[in-house]
């Protein structure tokens, strides 16, 4: 058995922000991470267009054009961010945790910029912002269109630093909670095909979304909720599944991301007809509306028969105007991609695009200072969770663009400090010894991989997860009804038994990926029922939950959050809490959200 | 249109030697080689071995030796080879794990042995430090590198010599030596002018032509170079530094690179 203090899952933006700065407040604490993949590879490293924080470097002008702001003049404060993000978030979220985002955000960013991310930069040398869909004034930090990995390598170089441990290539199999209290996990080295326990005595996901679920999206083949299901399948409910953002912008057919940033430079979007047809939904923000009521408006367009292309299915994102000199510097890394993947020059062509799915706001519960909690707001003794794993909740129904690397790094870091202050208060009251790791637990997670591994039916394990993912963009998309979701809860079902009856063809221990796959596979099929399940529930329509049959919001009955409990057959059971306020209740009220 | 993907099978505790195995897949419009490996390892042979992640050119994961050059399988288009076979190999150099998976922990050494974080030692003010655009661009084509490997993998040097610290390792003291934010120059080319550093480079220009996000590592390496001598020999004031190195304009570095008619990334 292998024994850490502070056991991190995830190397991605929150699990490393988190583990340095246990390093930094924690100094002798013995803390190590564990990561399916090596650090630089995490999907951090995929965001694109900024990182949000009212620095006020930049401001709108008279007529709206983003313009330096005089230094003793900052165009922006942290107030309005979180305004920004309780209305974006359709008025869902947890204000506590939105009001901690929004004030952190601030010195969180100058303290990235000192550990030396390369941020783009004003003319006289400050950190270059931009505007971006649903702020009210232009606070997107950028490194050109390639922030997240800006901040992922610097994290990494951060940890290289702090000398923390890392075991890349190690697979988290499961957290293992008895008595409500954490004792770390059990996880299998890739490498070697050897399974072992990892005992701990604060266990911190950042595990990343859920986005492989869907047919279309913009998520690396490794965001498929490993840590959420491997909460729910220890008993920790699983909240707001159903609330799953959908970018506007993936490239056509392919879901790869082009960043919003695109149009916060002043992009526009075009239907068939060559009409911005933004002015028809959103006549005030246009196509800088927040993501879920852009992805509305290019599907209305499509069901109204005015897509482009030769059978009339995507709308076009141009920015020919931009011009060859601002795209090549502020939006290489799109510009790229549209060319070596659509083999389309955005210089001279509009880039057929479609709404992809991008982002997981649901997951793993937390309160605003990052500890796991169940039922209304009972902690998980040595529980931790940040990042897109978990649900704070910061974005509610609806995130902004850049608050996700924002949520990140700001909830990577309050987490790391709570986890400090855990391991503080624990050997200061003398309770500080490690808890017992059941043996049974690795016995468990043998046997799992082992039973999978002696399947012997006749199911192919690609064709499930294509049926899946295939379906749930049908049926679980932008636009749901009690019809589809019902038809999509059946298919699950099905496919789960199909599951049953799959069989690999590598039998191998050392390096088998395609295990790792099916593992994956088992985790899409178990968080799509809460998925499904919560969005056949909530009978309304808020943020990027939209029903057909339900088109207006409702809170005097849904202004609650949605836990998913799973049940002994392992099908959600759901229950739901009350949205979270400051000590001084709502700093905002619920209000029509109109852009 | 059907194309015999050639896949390099190994098992280094079960193989006496590495093999090729032969699949064909129907590959139409933009399939990548990752969306072929994918079919192949989905409907075909479950064990064939290969790391992929965000298939966005961004992650790193997929470098591999794709017909000859060292190149990332998710950004390269099938099509695009004209070619009815497409052999695909581990990066050549790196220690084999199976078939198409190299060890990885060889090249992060190297990149930690480089100090990969900024270090400033004074006291950091309340707001961001400042740094002109000019200064940002010294650095901003080399914070393009995902550590995918193909570089350090492509060159002869690598291959020939493990303790070469390789042209990844190399970008990345360049990218920090040059970042106007950090004042560790001194103890940084101490490393990268080392004896396994920057003066094991001969120049072959593998690592430029083979980076998928076109990374001008050779180039980075002659400006270590430099930045080393003149150093050593005490010549420090900016303005002379400036003077003598035309790789600081990143314009002029493409220019002379392009100049010297080595063929770049298409």
């Amino acid at each position: 058995m292998i024994t850490h203090d502070v056991i991190v899952v995830g190397s991605g933006l929150a699990g490393m922000r988190a583990a340095v700065e246990i390093r930094r407040k924690a100094p002798h604490a013995d803390i190590a991470l564990i990561t399916k993949v090596y650090p630089t590879r995490s999907h951090s490293g995929a965001a694109q267009g900024g990182i949000a924080a009212a620095l006020g470097n930049i401001r709108y002008d008279a007529n709206g054009v983003p313009v330096l702001a005089p230094e003793d003049q900052p165009g922006d404060d942290w107030l309005t961010h979180m305004y920004d993000t309780v209305k974006g978030a359709d008025f869902i979220g947890d204000q506590d945790a939105q009001e901690i985002l929004a004030r952190e955000a601030v010195p969180t960013i100058y303290e990235l910029e000192h550990m030396g991310v390369p941020f783009s930069r004003t003319p006289d040398g400050r950190i270059a912002q931009r505007p971006f869909g649903g702020h009210t004034n232009p606070r997107a930090c950028y490194a050109a269109d390639r922030t997240g990995h800006a901040l992922l390598h610097t994290l990494y170089g951060e940890l290289v630093r702090y000398n923390v441990k890392v075991y890349p290539e190690w697979y988290m199999l499961s957290v293992v909670i008895e008595d409500n209290i954490c004792r770390g996990v059990t996880a299998l080295d890739i490498r070697t095909g050897e399974v072992h326990s990892v005992n701990a005595k604060a266990t911190m996901f950042g595990t990343g979304g859920y986005g492989r679920a869907f047919k279309i999206t913009s998520n690396a083949f490794s965001s498929t909720g490993d840590g959420i299901t491997a909460a729910y399948r220890a008993g920790v409910p699983l909240e707001d599944m159903e609330f799953v953002q959908f970018h506007p912008t993936g490239l056509f057919s392919h879901g790869i991301l082009l960043s919003e940033g695109a149009r916060g430079e002043g992009g526009y979007l075009l239907n068939g007809l060559n009409e911005r047809f933004m002015s028809r939904y959103a006549p005030g923000r246009m196509e800088l509306a927040p993501r879920d009521v852009v992805s509305r408006s290019i599907y209305s367009e499509l069901e109204a028969g005015r897509g482009a292309g030769p059978n009339a299915e995507y709308v076009l994102l141009d920015l020919r105007h931009l011009g060859k000199q601002k795209l090549d510097e502020r939006l290489p890394q799109i510009t790229e991609l549209a060319r070596d993947y659509l083999g389309i020059d955005p210089v001279t062509e509009p880039v057929p695009i479609q709404p992809t799915a991008h982002y997981s706001m649901g997951g793993i519960p937390t309160d605003a200072d990052g500890r796991v909690v169940r039922g209304e707001n009972e902690v998980v003794q040595g529980f931790f969770a940040a990042g897109e794993c978990a649900c704070a909740s910061v974005h509610g129904a609806n995130r902004l663009g850049t608050n996700s690397l924002l949520e990140a790094t700001v909830y990577g870091r309050r987490t790391g400090q709570t986890i400090a202050n855990f391991l503080h208060t624990e050997s200061q009251s003398g309770v500080g010894a490690m808890p017992a790791m059941p043996p049974a637990a690795l016995k468990q997670a043998e046997d799992e991989i082992r039973e999978l591994m002696s399947r012997n039916g006749r199911e192919i394990a690609a064709d499930i997860r294509k049926d899946l993912q295939a379906t749930m963009f049908q049926n679980a998309g932008v636009f749901r009804s009690a019809e589809k979701l019902e038809a999509e809860l059946g298919i699950i079902e099905e496919l789960r038994e199909r599951f049953a009856l799959i069989s690999l063809d590598d039998k191998g221990r050392r390096y088998n990926t395609e295990l790792i796959e099916t593992l994956e596979l088992a985790h899409l099929l178990e968080f799509s029922a809460c998925i499904v399940a919560g969005a056949l529930a909530r009978e309304e329509s808020r943020g990027a939950h939209a029903r057909r049959d339900f088109p207006k919001r409702d809170d005097t009955q849904w202004m609650k959050h949605t836990l998913a409990y799973r049940d002994a057959d392992g099908r959600p059971r759901l229950d739901y809490k009350a949205v979270r306020y400051g000590p001084d209740g709502p700093r905002f009220q619920p209000e029509e959200r109109k852009y | 249109m059907e194309v015999r993907f050639r896949v390099h099978r190994y098992d280094p505790e079960e193989d006496a030697t590495p093999r090729y195995q032969v699949y064909t897949v129907d590959v139409d419009g933009d399939m990548t080689v990752l969306d072929c490996l994918n079919q192949i390892k989905w409907y075909q042979d479950g064990t064939v071995t290969f790391r992929r992640s965000c298939r966005s050119a961004i992650c790193g994961s997929c470098g591999m030796l794709i017909n000859g050059r060292n190149r990332l399988a998710c950004n390269t288009r099938v099509a695009d080879f004209e070619a009815s076979e497409v052999s695909v190999g581990p990066l050549p150099g790196f220690p084999i794990l199976r078939d198409l998976v190299v060890d990885w922990d060889p090249f992060f050494a190297k990149d930690a042995a480089m100090k990969p974080y900024l270090i400033n030692d004074t006291p950091p003010p309340d707001k961001e430090r400042r740094q002109s655009p000019e200064e940002y661009s010294k650095i901003d084509n080399a914070t393009l590198c995902i550590m995918c490997g193909c570089c350090s993998s492509s060159c002869p040097v690598v291959w020939n010599n493990g303790q070469y610290y390789g042209p990844a390792a190399l970008t990345k003291a360049f990218r920090f030596i040059f970042d106007s934010r950090d004042t560790a120059t001194r103890e940084r080319i101490d490393i990268a002018g080392s004896e396994e550093g920057a003066w094991r480079c001969h120049t072959i220009f593998n690592c430029t032509t083979d980076c998928p996000k076109g990374v001008l590592n050779t180039q980075n390496i002659q400006a270590l170079k430099r930045k080393v001598m003149l150093e050593k020999l005490g010549f420090t004031g900016t303005k002379l530094v400036f003077n003598v190195d035309p790789i600081y304009k990143e314009g002029e570095a493409q220019h002379e690179h392009e100049a010297g008619g080595i063929a770049t990334r298409a």
